[in-house]
């Protein structure tokens, strides 16, 4: 778990100005991310944690904080 | 230690051969039509058909050819090479087919990709509206969602292949967010009407559409309400100006080729125009601007291959340099064809018309320049922090 928030963090960090982002800090309520970078993000998850992104996981909720992203990676993963 | 590699596999290697002897032999005898008769030839669409081609970008499991981006670009740039038009097909085409591979639903897939890997159905991308073309967040057409389903109103312009495709691919509001829809062209309260008269890519059979109430069913939605440009347009569009760009380093390397040509037989003052040195002067920035614009397709396709979120940003890179050089060199190509590269006896002027088409469609020059500036800007103060 925390390997895999390093990681996330560590690729938020290429985007975002915030040093001292907080694991349940809101990228989407912060302003940092435009479509293009939810494009990235997608695309970083997938490839990162081998997990595919379907249509039913699009919910933004899945990706506003470090923490919703790791539990959905954990969801992702222990489905497989 | 060795990490960088610019060495093809042995089946991609093949697959260019393959693709180049068949731009030959299928597609340049024809460009020439397809540019003055502002279509393509039917004939060629079934030899696309029976190529393959269509489905270059679908996995083998639903009838396409599984290639990787590569290998697709490679594709892309031949047929670039050959006629713009025809690429133009592959692109949009290309577009539809991927945005249902991802976003679509097993019944969507199921029910249109093996259609569109064979070329039964064509698609196309129906994006762009009067009102609406760099600011996609504009779109007018509406999709109202009824008890029997949604209600499609609005109007499209400049979609490509709009004239002849099966299936389109639409972005309208619903319930006020973008969102993308799978329109077949038999939809009740459909009409196209043929463009003319573009300035370049002639062939592309452009069209405007209107949706007059047209009923669609609830399982036309593509994706979710909301997702139709965040995730599915860009998506689409990722892919289409990949193969855009690929297609520039193609049509680059038609106006260096035919400049060679003309510079090796046409002699004035005594002597050949390959030996006058402002000739040389353009031969050379064509070369290296088509090897550079290659290299940067190259990498652009790895990086879609290995799945690195960098891609979007190198593939902007890629069609912002290749669209931009192409211009030069087809004007180059004019010049040194002197008064045959004003006439249509020689290919020239038509690489010329057709390369301006390129800093336009998939995000204008301009566009990219403010993405790629904003990125790059972005990335460098994140990273002097």
């Amino acid at each position: 778990m925390e390997e895999n928030k390093a990681k996330i963090k560590q690729f938020l960090m290429r985007f975002i100005r915030k040093p001292d982002l907080d694991d349940d800090d809101d990228i989407f309520a912060l302003g940092f991310v435009n479509s293009l970078f939810a494009m990235q993000l997608v695309m970083y998850l997938e490839k990162e944690f081998a997990i595919v992104i379907e249509n039913e996981d699009m919910s933004l909720d899945n990706f506003r904080t470090i923490h919703r992203m790791l539990a959905f990676i954990e969801a992702k993963t222990s489905a497989k | 230690m060795i990490a960088i590699q610019f060495e093809f596999t042995a089946d991609q290697y093949e697959r260019q051969c393959e693709f180049q002897a068949f731009v030959d032999s299928a597609i340049i005898p024809y460009a020439g039509r397809h540019d003055k008769e502002e279509r393509i030839c039917p004939e060629v669409l079934e030899t696309l058909r029976a190529s393959g081609y269509l489905g270059a970008m679908l996995p083998k499991a639903y009838g396409g050819m599984g290639l990787d981006y590569v290998t697709q670009g490679m594709l892309n740039e031949q047929l670039g090479r050959g006629c713009s038009s025809v690429r133009s097909l592959l692109t949009v085409h290309g577009m539809v087919a991927l945005a249902i591979l991802r976003w679509g639903t097993k019944q969507q897939k199921d029910d249109w990709l093996p259609k569109l890997a064979s070329g039964e159905a064509i698609g196309a991308l129906a994006l762009t509206e009067p009102h609406a073309g760099s600011d996609a967040k504009s779109i007018e057409t509406t999709a109202e969602l009824t008890d029997d389903g949604y209600i499609l109103n609005g109007q499209k312009k400049w979609i490509t292949m709009g004239q002849i495709a099966d299936l389109f691919l639409l972005f309208a509001i619903c319930d006020g967010k973008p969102s993308a829809f799978l329109v077949e062209r038999s939809c009740a309260g459909f009409t196209s009407k043929a463009m003319t008269g573009l300035l370049g890519a002639r062939g592309s059979m452009i069209a405007e559409l209107t949706f007059d109430n047209c009923p669609l069913p609830t399982t036309s939605l593509l994706g979710q309400v909301g997702t139709g440009l965040s995730h599915i347009a860009l998506f689409s569009l990722d892919y289409g100006r990949y193969t855009i760009a690929c297609g520039c380093v193609g049509l680059a390397q038609a106006c260096l080729e035919a400049s060679m040509n003309y510079a090796s037989q046409r002699r004035q003052f005594g002597e050949l125009l390959q030996e006058k040195q402002l000739i040389q002067k353009m031969i050379t920035e064509m070369t290296v601007n088509v090897k550079a614009a290659r290299l940067l397709c190259y990498k652009a396709g790895y990086l879609k291959d290995v799945g690195d979120p960098d891609s979007i940003m190198e593939t902007w890179t890629a069609k912002y340099f290749a669209s931009t050089i192409v211009t030069k060199a087809a004007s180059d190509a004019v010049q040194i064809h002197g008064a045959n590269g004003c006439h249509s006896d020689y290919p020239a002027e038509r690489y010329y018309r057709d390369a301006k088409i390129n800093e336009i469609i998939e995000g204008t020059t301009q566009m990219h320049e403010w993405l790629i500036a904003s990125q790059e800007i972005r990335s460098y103060h994140v990273d002097s922090r």
